[in-house]
């Protein structure tokens, strides 16, 4: 009895510190899917080129992967820009859109990522060793691995400094605004491609600061962002479409059911639950937990 | 009634010519990649009767074409009889379609999609989790050395049998588009508020639609293990399914039956040499840069490419 108690502690701590992680790796399709109705399913191929990144450059100048999600910020930053710019051009400038083509064409980036980083790096997993990945913090009833606590801590820390540039700024509050009416945001004398372009932008970075992160958690292979896919959507969704709290809190939910399944029914049943969740979702609620 | 009987005609031109292959050509290797391009075929068909007619995106080809195959799996190992497992398979694809369009149907096209993109994920861990299919290390699936009608090697009556379907699956496209039922979906794709304003059933049709289409992408995969003859998951829930499945109704044109069909013999073959002399990961890198291509800068395909210039 005892055993499987600590066992239950142990998976629900562990769920936690993987659902701050997760609460990242979705926040940026909480914004371009949520709040921009752009459907990018390369995110999670973005945030495996992200985690490439970052191991290159540790590997060949030794930055910390901590330090190289900043340093790719910029890179990230202007390639959202650029793509969301000839998404624009090609799917989204016709009233009425063309979202089967909009949504292949990131299925096609999808795969021009994934085969690139093959010819690349090849299809062995990559990893990362700093001075914290083998070393944990003893709080004495339980030990937390700095391996999860520093992505789980500094996601977070992320997501609340974005809410934040969402509600105070200018800029924050003309990207709510482009989801809601365009058309009124433009009669006020700002332009919502650039705005849109721009938060674009900014989701992207978001995936490359994940990829830095997930690179920290685990090592990584070039395909490995197809068992993600499902996991953002399904975060997205959950939480409230562009809701960034209900995606915190649903990273959570998400990441305790994950841990709490392969705790108790072996980890080869992980990857099902957030489909699982997703679909159930999708089913009864589609709306999200939080919302109305 | 012209059209049909040009029509008519030509699928049994066609299907001469491609059924007296096999007393012509005497490479083992060539019916392995004839085999594959029709399989191709079958899916692109299959995708482009949601896809093309509907518009909208199922990303899950893949886990319906693993459907199929290990449907014959388990039939193979109960000793069904090879007809009953393509049935079987075939049906069961089917069954799953209705399901995933009943759970995702009713909301935004765009669910629908991401559902069917994940529905690869979770059939992959049920598989690798079950034993009786094979489970991570796969399975032996034994067929006889010699075509159990008589003529020819087992590869040439695998190869009449995908042959069949994929002119069944061209076949059942064209009936759609020229029903009630194309109509409908066609309405569905150009606007759907409309469409329903209008008294289109559209969640029923469109559910049809997801079934028939699901039923065959499960069809293709039915004979996919006498093929291959050892199925191991990850090979069978390969993207590349999915990708090609949906890049090649593009390449030739959406909406028509005789786009995927031109888009399968191009791409799908175009695919046959660069797997032999580069590699299968080149071989998708072209699938991916092909569709990102066409679906910005060549938006209608082939088809579209050759009505301009009329």
């Amino acid at each position: 009895m005892d055993i499987s108690l600590d066992l239950l502690f142990n998976a629900i701590v562990s769920g936690v510190l993987l659902g701050g992680f997760y609460a990242a790796m979705s926040l940026g399709i909480s914004i371009s899917f949520g709040m921009l109705d752009i459907v990018n399913i390369s995110h999670p191929a973005m945030i495996i080129l992200g985690a490439y990144l970052t191991w290159w450059l540790n590997e060949t100048y030794g930055i910390d992967p901590i330090l190289a999600a900043i340093v790719l910020a910029p890179f990230f930053f202007i390639l959202g820009f650029v793509i969301y710019r000839i998404y624009y051009d090609r799917f989204e400038k016709n009233v009425g859109g063309d979202s089967l083509r909009g949504l292949a064409f990131f299925f096609g980036i999808l795969f021009i990522i994934e085969m690139v980083l093959i010819l690349l790096f090849g299809v062995d997993y990559r990893n990362i060793n700093t001075t914290y990945t083998d070393s944990s913090l003893n709080l004495g009833f339980v030990s937390l691995p700095y391996r999860l606590l520093i992505p789980c801590a500094l996601s977070v820390g992320l997501l609340l400094l974005i809410r934040e540039v969402f509600r105070r700024t200018y800029f924050g509050r003309a990207v709510s605004a482009v989801a809601q009416d365009p058309l009124a945001l433009q009669l006020m004398g700002v332009n919502p491609v650039k705005v849109k372009g721009y938060a674009f932008g900014l989701s992207l970075m978001i995936a490359g600061f994940s990829g830095a992160m997930l690179m920290i958690i685990q090592s990584v292979q070039p395909a490995a962002g197809r068992d993600y896919i499902g996991l953002v959507f399904a975060v997205c969704v959950l939480g409230g479409m562009g809701n960034l709290m209900g995606t915190l809190l649903a990273a959570m939910i998400l990441g305790i059911a994950e841990s709490m399944t392969a705790t108790f029914a072996g980890p080869s049943w992980a990857p099902a639950v957030s489909f699982g969740l997703l679909l159930f979702t999708l089913a009864v609620r589609p709306q999200g937990i939080f919302g109305k | 009634m012209k059209n049909h009987s040009k029509f008519l005609i030509s699928a049994l031109v066609v299907s001469i010519i491609f059924g007296s292959l096999p007393f012509l050509i005497n490479s083992e290797y060539f019916f392995f990649a004839a085999y594959s391009v029709l399989q191709f075929v079958i899916l692109a068909t299959a995708w482009n009767i949601l896809g093309g007619y509907a518009g909208y995106v199922n990303f899950g080809s893949a886990a319906f074409f693993a459907i199929g195959a290990y449907a014959t799996v388990a039939g193979f190992k109960l000793h069904f009889p090879q007809g009953l497992n393509i049935i079987f398979g075939t049906f069961l694809a089917g069954i799953v379609g209705l399901g995933m369009g009943y759970l995702t149907l009713r909301l935004k096209g765009v669910f629908f999609s991401i559902a069917t993109l994940a529905l690869s994920v979770v059939l992959l861990t049920i598989v690798t989790n079950t034993p009786f299919l094979g489970g991570a290390r796969g399975v032996y699936v034994i067929v006889p050395r010699e075509s159990p009608i008589g003529v020819g090697q087992y590869i040439h009556w695998l190869y009449f049998l995908i042959l069949g379907m994929a002119i069944f699956s061209v076949v059942v496209a064209r009936m759609i588009e020229h029903s009630s039922l194309g109509q409908g979906l066609m309405a569905i794709r150009d606007d759907e508020l409309a469409a329903e304003g209008l008294g289109v059933p559209t969640l029923r049709l469109k559910l049809i639609a997801t079934t028939i289409s699901g039923a065959l992408m499960g069809l293709a995969g039915t004979t996919f293990p006498y093929l291959i003859t050892y199925m191991e998951p990850t090979a069978t829930f390969n993207l590349s399914f999915a990708v090609n499945s949906i890049a090649m109704p593009i390449v030739g044109g959406l909406g028509s039956w005789i786009g995927p069909l031109i888009g399968a013999l191009l791409l799908g073959s175009i695919q046959q040499i660069a797997s032999v002399t580069l590699s299968s990961t080149w071989n998708l890198l072209i699938v991916g840069g092909v569709l990102v291509f066409f679906v910005t800068l060549a938006p209608n395909g082939i088809l579209g490419i050759f009505k301009k210039k009329k």
